[in-house]
Parts: structure tokens; sequence; C-alpha cells
């Protein structure tokens, strides 16, 4: 396709459009994506110091601890710059496909959400920086944080809340306007998303508000440790879905118009999320197989729930090659793998996802093995872990972030999306794969050779078992290092799009695929999100009910406040 | 309502939804995968017995353990017919007691505990992999079949000690 003139490439695989954002949606939408940027700043400048530091290659100075910087990397990156990121992005569909804008109450939401989500974050930060908060992201009792500490993250969660307002508040926007129809797929994904969030995060508020927060005042004296691990788990699976189903909202709606196909199936789609909603939250417990004081039978039970959460993912792998397929074909891809040529590899904002999709693949096999009960002995709480959600999170949601980057800053800005820059973006994309393939890939390896995760640099004595890690720790650093280039040339490549490059005429399309008129409309019932909710409900008394009750009927007796760093 | 599954002429509805039969095929292939999984795994836990680490029983307060019975004097205690105690603690920075002699073949049953913070226990090489939580105790029964020195690590992050937290295994 020709550029539209001085468009910039952008404009050649989709071309321009007039839709803009309006000015209340645009500057809501870049708020949440700039706050977002800052957080990949930091939490990415944390990690390379770690890796560097816990492979032997630096030493740091006293004043920064390795623990501090790992809790600074888990929290800026894994609750921090998802959360605004995604909020920002969802935000942007939403308003697009709710009729071209939000409406004033629901950026006032949106707002309200974005000054507690920063706020709470500021606070968090400025305690792991004072080294008062050196408990990592996952802020295991007893260890015990500042007060500050859980303040902020409450508030990170409860801004969150305010966010899921918007989104819900948009689509009974569009119900009302449309009673009886299914909603556009954009805005149905972001409410089965939200929903699926506001109902996890119930968890880890009861544990920060009733159980940590009175504790680290001195309200209270002791904590119980299995209660609050568990009601941390409770929301910490269905977190890692929070992070990957706005990358598959883009994969399965942004990307068809990107690959000038059509979305496959409009019904489909609808129930995986449905699913989502369901499996994600009462599975908690696979991150609690080797603990004590919860029944055996029960982590059974939701290892064959997690098991579950694994069959949405397989109807997306295959509504995506369905998808690419039928577009390759309509390009004039010929014979079996034609089709394959005819995607657009040279655009960045379909190639970094798409490599984000291939990473899925051993990453969704690691998850699988996590969960297999006796089998997560082997890699609980080894460098193996790290290296799984280094692919999840950090590759395929990542590498799918920094699509949606490219696309969504030039539409918010008007520039363009130079042909520069989406060859950059493409070479920062592929740093990114291969920095990934060298550090994710040693960690599997040396994780299965027994290298503890979250841990500073040790050779145990010289111990003979640590002699074997060395050479992958090397190529760890190796790995961490690229990955940090690939890092620092994305967000210039941000700041440039933003700031600096040149104006378009007309803004890019923000690509939304378009459903083949002829496909079956989806039954109503997927809309009618009382139900799922209700069946997620009774999904989550049935796996929960008798373990947390085990706890209250025969109690463990708590622990005192411990501060060990 | 349309039925949640219709199976009719070859075909699969879901809700009334049509599943295309690549998808099907494909959907199959997966769940009976999972379910052979789930079967196996199955098995091994509640026939063969096969579990992670566990355990019911409550301790003390946390802070009172190490002056209370196994757990002030932490060691290997043979119980007869080649089964073995091994009483444990783990607590900042260090598990006692520092060395631990085991006989190869020898079934062990560990019993853990902490003072203080959650700790991890990891004999790598081994399968062996367990939480410690202040406040309960887990069980958790091996065999070490092959005789050497083996390390014994903490995996769960407990402060700024937590990369040096170590103990040494002897089997014989």
């Amino acid at each position: 396709m020709e550029e539209a003139k001085n468009a910039g490439f952008g404009s050649a695989t989709v071309g321009t459009s007039h839709f803009h954002f309006q000015i209340g949606d645009k500057r809501l939408i870049q708020a949440h994506l700039g706050f977002a940027y800052f957080a990949l700043l930091v939490g990415a400048l944390a990690g390379v110091l770690q890796t560097l530091q816990r492979t032997g290659v630096i030493n740091l100075p006293s004043s920064l601890g390795y623990y501090q910087l790992l809790t600074l990397h888990g929290v800026g990156l894994a609750l921090v710059f998802t959360t605004l990121f995604i909020v920002g992005f969802l935000f942007s569909g939403v308003a697009k496909t709710t009729g071209g804008e939000l409406s004033r109450r629901e950026r006032a939401w949106g707002w309200s959400g974005y000054v507690l989500m920063v706020v709470g974050s500021l606070l968090a930060f400025l305690s792991i920086g004072m080294n008062d908060a050196s408990v990592l992201y996952t802020f295991y009792a007893p260890l015990k944080a500042s007060p500050l500490f859980y303040f902020g993250l409450a508030g990170l969660v409860l801004g969150s809340w305010c966010s899921s307002i918007t989104i819900f508040s948009a689509f009974l926007r569009w119900r009302r306007a449309h009673p009886g129809e299914s909603s556009p797929l954009f805005v149905y994904m972001s409410v089965a998303t939200m929903i699926m969030w506001d109902i996890c995060t119930l968890g880890v508020v009861i544990e920060v508000a009733f159980l940590l927060i009175p504790w680290s005042l001195g309200w209270v004296d002791r904590v119980d440790v299995s209660l609050s691990r568990t009601l941390f788990w409770y929301f910490g699976h269905a977190l890692v879905y929070f992070w990957l189903l706005p990358a598959y909202i883009y994969w399965y709606i942004n990307i068809p118009r990107l690959v000038k196909g059509e979305i496959f199936s409009n019904s489909l789609p609808r129930l995986t999320f449905i699913l989502f909603i369901l499996y994600s939250i009462p599975v908690g417990l696979h991150h609690q197989f080797n603990e004590p004081g919860i029944d055996s039978f029960w982590k059974f039970v939701q290892t064959v729930l997690t098991y579950f959460v694994v069959i949405p993912s397989f109807m997306t792998a295959f509504a995506l090659l369905a998808t690419f397929e039928l577009a390759g074909r309509s390009l004039g891809g010929k014979g079996l793998l034609g089709w394959v040529t005819k995607l657009p590899y040279k655009d960045v904002r379909f190639l970094a996802p798409f490599l984000g999709i291939l990473l899925f693949v051993p990453a969704g096999i690691g998850g699988i093995i996590n969960a297999s009960y006796q089998l997560n002995q082997v890699v609980h709480n080894t460098l193996w872990v790290t290296g799984h959600f280094h692919l999840t999170l950090a590759s395929s949601v990542v590498l799918t972030f920094f699509g949606i980057s490219y696309m969504l800053i030039p539409v918010l800005t008007g520039r363009k999306l130079t042909r520069a820059a989406n060859r950059l973006g493409i070479i920062q994309a592929l740093i990114w794969v291969v920095g990934m393939s060298f550090m994710s890939g040693a960690m599997h390896a040396v994780g299965l050779l027994g290298e503890p995760r979250r841990i500073s640099y040790t050779t145990y004595g010289d111990s003979s078992v640590a002699q074997l890690w060395i050479p992958y720790r090397q190529a760890m650093a190796i790995g961490g290092g690229i990955l940090f280039i690939g890092m620092v040339l994305f967000l210039l490549l941000v700041f440039y799009l933003w700031f600096l490059a040149p104006k378009s005429e007309m803004p890019n399309e923000y690509p939304i695929g378009e459903v083949n008129p002829e496909q079956q409309k989806p039954p109503y019932i997927l809309d009618r999100w009382a139900i799922w909710i209700g069946v997620a409900v009774g999904l989550i008394v049935l796996a929960y009910t008798v373990p947390f009750a085990q706890m209250f009927i025969h109690p463990a007796p708590g622990a005192l406040p411990a501060r060990t760093w | 309502m349309d039925c949640i599954l219709v199976v009719n002429n070859g075909g699969l509805a879901v809700l009334g939804m049509e599943v295309p039969r690549y998808e099907r095929i494909w959907l199959w292939f997966g769940i009976i995968t999972l379910v052979i999984f789930l079967v196996v795994t199955g098995y091994m836990a509640f026939t063969m017995e096969l579990h992670p680490a566990n355990g019911h029983e409550k301790t003390v307060p946390p802070e009172q353990v190490l002056a209370t019975a196994p757990f002030d004097k932490p060691g290997v205690y043979p119980l007869g017919n080649n089964q073995y105690d091994v009483v444990l603690v783990a607590q900042v920075f260090r598990f006692l007691p520092a060395t631990l002699t085991i006989p190869a073949g020898a079934t062990v049953h560990f019993r853990v505990t902490s003072p203080d913070v959650v700790h991890g226990i990891a004999i790598p090489g081994t399968n062996v992999n367990m939480m410690v939580l202040p406040g309960h105790i887990t069980d958790f029964t091996y065999s070490f079949k092959k005789a050497g020195e083996y390390l014994m690590l903490c995996n769960e992050y407990c402060g700024v000690g937590h990369h040096i937290m170590m103990a040494k295994v002897l089997v014989q």
C-alpha cells in the first residue's frame, strides 16, 4: 500500500483515518502511558543492576541492597508499569469503540483512579528507596515493611478499581444505546478483564487492609502467615492473567486489521475471556504447593482448575493462526504455507507482538509444567520460575506492549511513525528477543540445576553445585545487558515518537479489526455478566472454602513482625 | 437458552456457537492431553501417596519454638526399621543443625519449623523442596538413594543474609 502523503511509514500498512481521540481522552491516556514508562525505566534500571550483581559481574555500593533493588524491580514492573499501561491501553480502545470518546463522568473516574495509582506508586517507591520495604513484591509476612509501603500498594489497587468503573460505565453507556446487541469486542474483553481484576484484588486488599496495615502500625501484634499468603495468591495468579488479557486483546482485535484480515470469530473469543474469569482465580494454591497448613486434596483440586485455564489459551492460539492464514491467503499466499510470507513482518506494530506470540509457546509449556503438582517440587523457587515469567510477562506481554506503544503514541500525538522509527523499533524488538533468549534460556537451565531465585550473589562457600552454575550466570549477565540496551532503545523511541517525530497531516488509523458480516451473531448470554460472575464466585467458593475455613478452625499461632534487612 | 454443549451431525456447538472442525480437533487434542496429565498426577498423588510437602501440626508461638520439644534438640533421630526423623529449624540465617548425617536408602521424615520468618529448604540434585512457615510444622518424607555430600540452601527470601543460609547433608 502506498504511504499516504506526508503521513509516515505508519500509514503504509493501515492507512490514515479521520478518527482522532478527543483532547480529554488523549490527556487521560497519555498520562497513564507516561507514568507507566517512568515505572518501566525504574524497574529496568533495578533489573540490570540486579542481573550484573547476582552473576558476580559487579558489586553494588553498600547503599544499595540487592533485595531492595529486587523489590523495586518487582513492584515497578509487575505492579505499577503493567497496571498503568494496561489501563491506558484499555481506555484507548474502549473510547474508540463506544462511539469515539468517553463521557465526562467516565473521564472523572479515570482521573480519580490515575491520581490514586500514581500517589500510591510513589509512596511505595519512596518506602522501598528508604530501604524500609525490602520485602519483594509479594511482601510475605512476617517480613514487615513500613506502613507507607502497604498504604501505597492499597492506593494503587483502589485506583485501579476507579479505572474499572470507567470501563464498566462505558460499557453500560454503549448498551443503553444498543439494547439487545452484543457489545463491540474490545469493550467486551475490557469489561471481562476488569471483572476478573476486581474480583481477584479483593483478596490482596483484604490481606493488606485487615492483616498487614494494622499489624505494621502496631495495632495488632501478630499476623497469621498462612492466611496472609493464601489471600495474596488468591490475587497473585489472576494478576498474571490481568497482564496477559490485554495482550490477547491486541492480538485478537488490533492485529487482524494490521494483517489486513478479519477477526476470525466474534463469538468464541468472548467465551475465551469468560473462561479466564472463571478459571484464573480459584487456582492460587498452585503457588503454595510446597507449604504446610493446606490440605493436599485441595491443592490437587486447584491443580485441576489450573489445567482448565489452559483451554482458552488453546482457543486463542487457534483463532490467531486462523486469522493469519485467512489473511495471508486473501493476500495471495499459495500452497500449504505460502500465507506465512504475506504477514506484515516489516511493521513493528505487528512484528513485536508476533515475536511475543511465538515465545508464548515455550512460555505456556513451562506454565503447564509448573502447575503439575508433584513436578512443581523440581522447579519451585528456582530460577526456572524466573525464566518462565520472563517469557510470559517480560516477552509475550511486554513485546506486545512495545507494539501497542508504537501504534498508540503516533495516534495520540498526531506524529508520524517514521520509516526510521519503525526500523529501529524492529531492531529493538529483535534485540529484546536475543537478550531474553540468553537470559531466560539460561535461567530455565540453571534452575533445573538447583540455583535458587530471588537471591543475591553467592557461591555457597565455593560448593561444587554452585560451580555448575557459573556458565549459566555468564549467559544471564550477557542476556540482561542486551535486554537493558533494548529497553533504553525502546524508551528513546518512545520519547522520539511522543515529542520529536514530525507531525502528520492526518493521524494514523487506530486499527480495529472487523468481523465478517456473515458471521454468526454471538449468543446474548455471553453479555449477561451477572451469570458469569455468579459462576466465578461459585468456583471460588468451591475451591477456597475448605482451605480458608481450616485456617480459622485450626489457626496457627501468629508471627511477630520481623525486619531482617 | 441453548444447551451448553450440543453434539449433532458431527458438529459441535457451545452455547449455540459453532466450533469449526479443525478447532474442534485441536481442542480435543489439548483437552485429552491435559486429562492424561491429570490422571498421571492424580494417580501419583492418591494411589502412590506422592505429595509435595505438607503438614497440619501447629506449633507454640514461633518465638518460643526453640525452647519447645522437639525443636529444642534438632537433629537426626532413628525410629527403627531404617526410618529416621529429621528435626530441623530454619532461622535467620542458618539451619539447625548445620550438618545432617543420614544413611543412604533410609526413609527420612523431615519435620521443620521456623521461629521467625518464612524460609524454604532445597537440596539441589534431589526433589527436596519445601516451605517453612512460622507457626506450622512442615512434613516431608524422602529417601536419599545416592551417597554423597549435598548442599542444603534456603530458597525463600528471608532477609539480608538469605544467600548465605546453608547447611550440609552427608548421605553415607
